[in-house]
C-alpha cells in the first residue's frame, strides 16, 4: 500500500465519521424538534387520561365491593351498582385507554414520520371536546340519562363531541402523514391511520344508526366488539410494535409477518361481534359467521405472537432494567393470551358455560388492563420524560407500579376465570337452585375487589409519580428509570 | 407508486370495516326489521314504557338478561325461563334489554313466574327480605317514608323493625311504573316462528 493511498483511505474514514456524526446530530436535533412540537398537547392527552384512570379504576373497586357487600352505600341512587358499573367502563374506555392512547399515536406517528406534527393547536380543541364529552357523559349515566345499550350509554349528544373531538385528532396525523419524510411506512403507522380511519366511521354509525329489536343487539354488539377491534387493540400493537425494537434494540423478527398480521386482523376482527349473542334470539347464520371468524383470529394473533415474542426472544434479561420494556412485554404476552382465549370463548360448547358469568369479566380485563393498560403504562414511561425534559424521579415508585398492577391484575382475572367457570356450571345444572350459582361466586368476587384495590393503589402512586414529574419536583436524574442498573448487573 | 399504495391501503381498511357492517348490521337489518309483532304482544302501556325507563336508569340489564336459551343448550328451559326467545319478541323494544350477564336470573317472562305486586315492591325496597342471600342492590329511592299513605299509594308489608315508629313505607310512581313493567314481561304465548318450524318438520 503507497502511502498516497494510505492517506487516501483514512481521509475516507474521516469523512464517513464526520458525516456520520453530523447525520446522528441532526437526528437527535430533530428529535428534540418533534417531541417539542407536541410536548405540551400530549402531555395534556396524558395528564387528562390519568384523572379518568382514577376516576374510573374508583368507579370500577365501588362496583366490586358492592358486589359482595350490596348494603354498602346502598341508599345513594347515584352509586348503585347499574351506574357505577357503566360508568366504570365508560371512563375508562372514552377516557383513560381513548385520551392517553391518542397521545401515544400522535407522538410515534411523528416520530415515525420524522415531522414535527402538523397542525398541531387542533390538538388542544381535541383534547378539551373530548373531555367535555367523557364528563357529560358520565354525568349522564350517574345521573340516570344512560341511553341502556352496553358501550353505547353515552347519550347522542357526547357521543357527538367526542366524535367531534376525534377529528381534530385525526386531522393533524393524516396531515402530518401527508407530508412524512420517509419512504418506509412503519408497521405502527399502519395500525394508526387505520384506527383513524375506522373509529369515526364506526362511533358514528352506532351512536346515530336506527335499528330495532334485535337488530339494535346485533348493532351494539358489532359495535362494543369494535371499539377493541378499531381502537384500543390498534393502540395496544402499534405500541408494543414501536417499544419492543425500540427498547431491545433490534428490528422487528419479520416484515411480512407483520403484513400478514395486520391485514388478517383487519379482515378477521370486525366479524367478531355477534360471539356476544350465541344462543340468543338471532339467525343462527349470523352467530356463526361470527364464530367463525372469532376462531380465525389465531391467523393474526400467531403472527403478532411470534413477531413480538421472537423480537422479545434471547432478551429477557433487558426485563430487568428497562420499565417500559417490562411493562410491553406484560401487556404482549397477555394479548396473545387473551385473544386464544377469546378464539375459544366464542366456541358454542365453552361460551355455553361462560356466557352470562364473571368469566367474560375476567377476560375484558385480560384484555383491557393487563394488554391496553400496561402497554399504556410503558408508553407513558418512555415519552413524558421526553416531553416534560425531566426524568421520573424515583424509580422505586416504578417498580411498585409495576409490581401492584401486574400482580392485581393477574389475582383479578384468575379468581374472575374460576369464580366464572363454576358459576357456569352451577347455572347451566338444572339440579342446583340458582341462587347457588350466585352464593359460590362470592369468595372469587372477594378476590377480584382484592385485586382492584392493588389495583388503584398502583394508579396512586403513578400519578403522584406523574405530578412529581411535571411539577419537575424530586431529586433531578439524568438517566431512565431503570430498575437496576446495568453496570451493577455485570459487576455480579 | 407512493401515492397508489396509500390509495390502495386506505380503501382496504375502509372496505374490510363495510363488509364486516354489511354482513352483521345491514343485511340483519333488511332481513329482520320488518318483522311484524306477534298478535298476543301488546305495546307497552305509558306507565309500563315509564317502568322500562327506570329499568334502564338503573341498570339492571348489567346483572339480567331478557333472552331464553333453547333446550340443550344452558339450562334455561329446565328452569322454565319459558320457550327461547325469538326476534319477533322484541319488536316494540327500544333500546334492546338483551343483557350479557346474568348475576341474577333471566326476567323474560318474570311477569308469568312471579306474579305478586308486594313480593317485586318488597324485594326492590330490600331483596334480602324476600330472597335469602341475595346479592341485588337495594332501592330505597324508589320509595317514600311517610307519616300515612294517600287512598291509591302502595303501603309495604315489611318487618317492624323496618319501618320509623308511626311511619309507613309508601311505593313512589317510580317503583309503580318498574312493577308495572316487570308484570308485563310475558312472552309465554305461542312463538311465531316456531309455529313455522313444525310445519316444516310434518
Amino acid at each position: 500500500m503507497t502511502p498516497e493511498s494510505k492517506t487516501k483511505s483514512n481521509d475516507a474514514t474521516e469523512r464517513a465519521k464526520a458525516f456520520h456524526q453530523s447525520d446522528l446530530m441532526d437526528d437527535t436535533e430533530l428529535r428534540v424538534k418533534i417531541d417539542e412540537s407536541l410536548a405540551s398537547a400530549v402531555a395534556l392527552f396524558f395528564a387528562t387520561s390519568l384523572f379518568w384512570l382514577l376516576l374510573g379504576s374508583i368507579f370500577g373497586l365501588i362496583a366490586s365491593y358492592k358486589m359482595h357487600w350490596p348494603d354498602w352505600l346502598g341508599e345513594y341512587a347515584v352509586l348503585t351498582f347499574g351506574r357505577i358499573r357503566p360508568a366504570h367502563l365508560n371512563t375508562v374506555a372514552y377516557g383513560w385507554v381513548s385520551l392517553a392512547g391518542a397521545g401515544a399515536l400522535l407522538w410515534m406517528t411523528s416520530r415515525l414520520t420524522r415531522i414535527p406534527i402538523k397542525w398541531g393547536w387542533m390538538l388542544f380543541i381535541s383534547v378539551l371536546l373530548w373531555n367535555i364529552g367523557v364528563a357529560y357523559g358520565t354525568g349522564a349515566i350517574i345521573f340516570g340519562y344512560s341511553r341502556g345499550m352496553e358501550w353505547l350509554e353515552f347519550p347522542r349528544i357526547a357521543g357527538f363531541i367526542i366524535a367531534l373531538g376525534f377529528v381534530f385528532f385525526a386531522l393533524p396525523i393524516l396531515k402530518t402523514f401527508i407530508h412524512r419524510k420517509v419512504n418506509h411506512i412503519y408497521v405502527s403507522l399502519w395500525y394508526i391511520l387505520a384506527s383513524v380511519v375506522w373509529f369515526p366511521l364506526l362511533y358514528l354509525t352506532a351512536n346515530f344508526g336506527h335499528y330495532q329489536g334485535v337488530v339494535e343487539a346485533g348493532m351494539n354488539w358489532w359495535y362494543g366488539h369494535n371499539l377493541l377491534t378499531v381502537w384500543v387493540t390498534p393502540i395496544g400493537l402499534a405500541m408494543a410494535y414501536y417499544f419492543l425494537p425500540k427498547v431491545i434494540g433490534r428490528p422487528i423478527y419479520s416484515y411480512y409477518l407483520s403484513l400478514l398480521g395486520f391485514w388478517s386482523f383487519a379482515l378477521f376482527y370486525n366479524w367478531n361481534g355477534i360471539h356476544h349473542l350465541i344462543g340468543g334470539p338471532l339467525p343462527t347464520w349470523l352467530v356463526t359467521v361470527s364464530i367463525v371468524a372469532s376462531v380465525m383470529m389465531v391467523i393474526p394473533v400467531l403472527a403478532v405472537a411470534v413477531n413480538h415474542h421472537m423480537t422479545t426472544f434471547k432478551h429477557f434479561h433487558m426485563l430487568k432494567f428497562s420499565p417500559t420494556l417490562r411493562f410491553t412485554v406484560f401487556g404482549a404476552m397477555a394479548y396473545t393470551a387473551v385473544s386464544l382465549q377469546g378464539s375459544g370463548m366464542a366456541l358454542r360448547s365453552i361460551n355455553e358455560i361462560t356466557h352470562f358469568t364473571h368469566y367474560t369479566v375476567g377476560h375484558a380485563h385480560l384484555g383491557v388492563y393487563a394488554f391496553s393498560t400496561m402497554i399504556l403504562f410503558g408508553g407513558i414511561y418512555y415519552i413524558m420524560p421526553r416531553l416534560s425534559k425531566w426524568e421520573w424521579p424515583y424509580p422505586s415508585l416504578v417498580k411498585w407500579h409495576f409490581w401492584l398492577t401486574a400482580i392485581g391484575v393477574i389475582i383479578y382475572v384468575v379468581a374472575l376465570t374460576i369464580g366464572g367457570w363454576y358459576q357456569g356450571l352451577d347455572m347451566n345444572n338444572p339440579d342446583k337452585d340458582f341462587m347457588e350459582s350466585v352464593l359460590n361466586t362470592i369468595p372469587y368476587l372477594y378476590l377480584r375487589s382484592l385485586g382492584g384495590t392493588m389495583m388503584v393503589v398502583g394508579h396512586l402512586i403513578f400519578i403522584y409519580h406523574f405530578a412529581l414529574m411535571v411539577k419537575r419536583a424530586g431529586p433531578r436524574r439524568f438517566a431512565p428509570p431503570w430498575f437496576k442498573k446495568p453496570e451493577e448487573e455485570s459487576a455480579v | 407508486m407512493m401515492f397508489i399504495r396509500s390509495f390502495v391501503f386506505f380503501f382496504g381498511v375502509l372496505a374490510t370495516l363495510l363488509l364486516g357492517w354489511a354482513a352483521l348490521v345491514g343485511i340483519p337489518d333488511i332481513m329482520i326489521s320488518e318483522i311484524d309483532p306477534p298478535d298476543e304482544l301488546e305495546r307497552y302501556t305509558a306507565e309500563e314504557a315509564f317502568g322500562r325507563q327506570i329499568y334502564i336508569r338503573e341498570g339492571c340489564v348489567y346483572c339480567h338478561s331478557q333472552q331464553v336459551r333453547p333446550e340443550g343448550f344452558g339450562a334455561d328451559q329446565e328452569r322454565l325461563w319459558g320457550r327461547p326467545s325469538v326476534p319477533a319478541d322484541y319488536v316494540f323494544d327500544r333500546p334492546h334489554l338483551l343483557g350479557t350477564m346474568r348475576t341474577g336470573p333471566d326476567l323474560m317472562n318474570i311477569g308469568v313466574r312471579q306474579t305478586s305486586v308486594s313480593w317485586h315492591m318488597e324485594h326492590l325496597y330490600d331483596p334480602r327480605l324476600v330472597v335469602e342471600g341475595s346479592t341485588m342492590p337495594p332501592y330505597p329511592w324508589l320509595f317514600e317514608v311517610k307519616r300515612s299513605a294517600g287512598p291509591d299509594e302502595f303501603v309495604l308489608d315489611l318487618p317492624e323493625d323496618r319501618v320509623p315508629e308511626g311511619k309507613v313505607v309508601v311505593a313512589t310512581r317510580e317503583a309503580e311504573a318498574l312493577v308495572e313493567y316487570l308484570l308485563s314481561l310475558d312472552r309465554s304465548y305461542d312463538s311465531p316462528q316456531r309455529v313455522v318450524d313444525n310445519d316444516e318438520e310434518e
